[in-house]
């Protein structure tokens, strides 16, 4: 008998780990550039995991031998104004850019999601007001609320996060709501209020799950632009305080000044940036077309 | 909207009595009550806050605590130079997103569309001050062509305005493109598989009138929403490219104004945002009834 418990027991679970690697395998080959994409944030993840082993110089020191070195054996991607290593202040600002963003784009999809819920599952006049204020919310331009926010808030990471996070409670409200306002209509909500289930619960535990499709998709969405805010206000020099490195703050209006004599200053942390809000754009897009297709082209 | 706005600025820490103070040394604490008085910024919130909107409805925008000026005498000079750099990019982003939406959209799943699309995205991602800053780096190592430092007014010399707005509005034109090329390619593809369409092709017309006259005019106005709502995010999203670009616009003075929390001009500069945010919308409505009379109001 235990042997042949056993022996189901194994094809069983074999089959599970094929399962989740064929979805990954079949959305690769359906979806390419959905993939490349997921590869570059992966890349990105790693890169910020693991900087202090893939960092070739501390990121803070400074070296007044080798100011405005050009990109050499010594120093891969060149040095800036004050010596310090451009490639390891990249791969730490990987870090600073991914905390950031993934941060404040949990912190207002949640804040949102929350909102939403409560504010379509109980309906009327909460409904209403909520939707009024996140009209205004969103009616201001997302980098000027950011601004607003962050200047007020001061220059500190965690206000930075709270900065970014509050433009998109307002989306993540939108899209929560208009699912739950379709979810709340279907019968086994129905049948779990016949059954006497509270409302908090019905709201949290029946409904709240099947809106994960578009969550997850809004959440990959913001990720881009939430990294892309952060990068402009550390430009702006109402970002990540100083010494974390930001890839932002590296493109700042000091780094212009040398840009003529130090092309590379400009050139990889922009290049940085791209690729990481590309990747979060491209995986973005292919997930929305595969779990929700009614947001496509939104 | 006016009571957010008034709420978030008071949220930061240290005022502009400190700031100008800062420099200072060391200042006796009631030579900084008598300019908090003179400023009226010892007074409580709600009375400043019903003061500025009684301002407001006169048409009053107060006087800026930094420059001693009444706000509206320096915001005026900045609006058309934001204005006509909005305007210019939505130019360019149309230019080039309806076209390059619809070849994307007629050649679906092909090269050229994945390429596209990829174009387009990239501008999506690249963050548009780090792409002037690389145009600007670009002419000044291959032409050695400098950017006037400072703003030269189209009266002064006009080619030289031109030059001047063309690139900023060139880079930002170009993150906005990529939103109306989106949806250009969406909304044109939907349309594309309606029965008129067929119908149109089985009558023989040539892909050009079919594409052109009869899909892409009930494909705009998806498109149409997204030039209002990308216009009225470009003035705030200016900010960093005027910076870049040393354009003394709205944008940017909002950030020198945030710095020197100069309360009743960045009060002022965001309302002012926020109003053209709004028109635009009620524009964009307007225009609904215009493209498509399957829309139009109260008939």
């Amino acid at each position: 008998m235990a042997v042949s418990r056993v022996e189901i027991a194994v094809p069983a679970r074999a089959r599970a780990r094929a399962g989740t690697w064929t979805t990954i395998v079949r959305f690769a080959r359906k979806k390419p550039l959905g993939a490349a994409g997921g590869v570059l944030i992966l890349l990105m993840l790693l890169t910020s995991v693991f900087a202090e082993i893939l960092q070739t110089h501390d990121p803070i020191a400074t070296d007044a031998a080798a100011t405005l070195a050009a990109p050499g054996p010594d120093h891969w991607l060149g040095t800036d104004h004050l010596g310090r290593d451009i490639y390891s202040r990249i791969v730490h600002g990987a870090r600073v850019s991914l905390i950031v963003g993934v941060a404040s784009t949990l912190l207002g999809s949640v804040l949102g999601g929350i909102i939403g819920l409560l504010s379509g599952y109980v309906g009327g006049n909460t409904d209403l007001v909520t939707q009024r204020i996140l009209d205004i919310l969103q009616g201001l331009p997302l980098l000027v609320l950011a601004l607003v926010m962050s200047a007020a808030l001061g220059p500190a990471v965690h206000n930075v996060i709270i900065a970014i996070s509050i433009p998109i409670i307002p989306r993540a409200a939108r899209v929560i709501r208009s699912s739950v306002l379709s979810i709340r209509e279907m019968q086994y909500v129905e049948a779990a209020r016949s059954l006497g289930v509270r409302h908090l619960r019905i709201a949290f535990r029946h409904i709240l799950p099947n809106t994960m499709g578009p969550f997850i998709v809004l959440c990959t969405a913001q990720l881009g632009s939430a990294i892309l805010v952060e990068a402009t206000l550390s430009f702006l020099g109402l970002g990540v305080p100083e010494p974390y490195p930001s890839w932002g703050r590296m493109l700042s209006v000091s780094a212009a000044e040398y840009a003529q004599k130090a092309p590379h200053l400009v050139l990889f942390p922009g290049v940085a940036i791209s690729l990481a809000v590309f990747g979060s754009n491209l995986l973005g897009d292919a997930l929305r077309d595969t779990l929700d297709p009614r947001l496509r082209g939104s | 909207m006016s009571v957010v706005i008034f709420t978030l600025l008071r949220l930061a820490p240290g005022d502009i009595v400190d700031i100008l103070f800062s420099t200072a040394g060391y200042v006796s604490p009631s030579e900084k009550q008598a300019i908090m008085k003179e400023l009226g910024i010892d007074r409580p919130y709600w009375v400043q806050y019903v003061d500025w909107m009684r301002q407001m409805l006169t048409g009053d925008l107060g006087k800026s605590y930094r420059y001693d000026q009444p706000a509206w005498q320096i915001i005026r000079p900045l609006v058309p130079v934001t204005l006509e750099l909005a305007a210019l990019s939505t130019l360019f982003a149309v230019l080039i997103g309806v076209p390059t939406g619809v070849i994307s959209a007629v050649r679906q799943d092909t090269t050229l569309d994945y390429m596209l699309r990829v174009f387009s995205l990239a501008g999506l991602s690249m963050p548009a001050f780090w792409l002037g800053m690389v145009i600007i780096l670009g002419l000044v190592t291959w032409f050695a062509w400098i950017p006037p430092l400072s703003y030269v007014s189209p009266f002064q010399d006009l080619k030289l305005h031109a030059v001047q707005f063309l690139l900023p509005s060139l880079a930002v034109g170009y993150r906005s493109s990529a939103l109306i090329m989106r949806i250009t390619r969406s909304s044109l593809l939907e349309v594309m598989r309606e029965d008129y369409i067929r119908t149109a092709w089985a009558k023989g017309q040539t892909g050009r009138v079919v594409i052109w006259r009869h899909a892409l005019k009930n494909a705009l106005l998806p498109v149409v929403t997204v030039i209002g709502i990308e216009f009225a995010f470009l003035i705030g999203g200016l900010v960093v490219t005027e910076t870049v670009f040393n354009l003394p616009g709205v944008a940017r003075f909002l950030v020198q104004a945030i710095l020197w929390r100069d309360y009743p001009i960045v009060q002022n500069l965001v309302m002012f945002i926020a109003i053209v945010v709004i028109l635009c919308n009620l524009l964009v409505d307007m225009l609904y009834g215009v493209l498509d009379p399957r829309v139009r109001y109260g008939s």
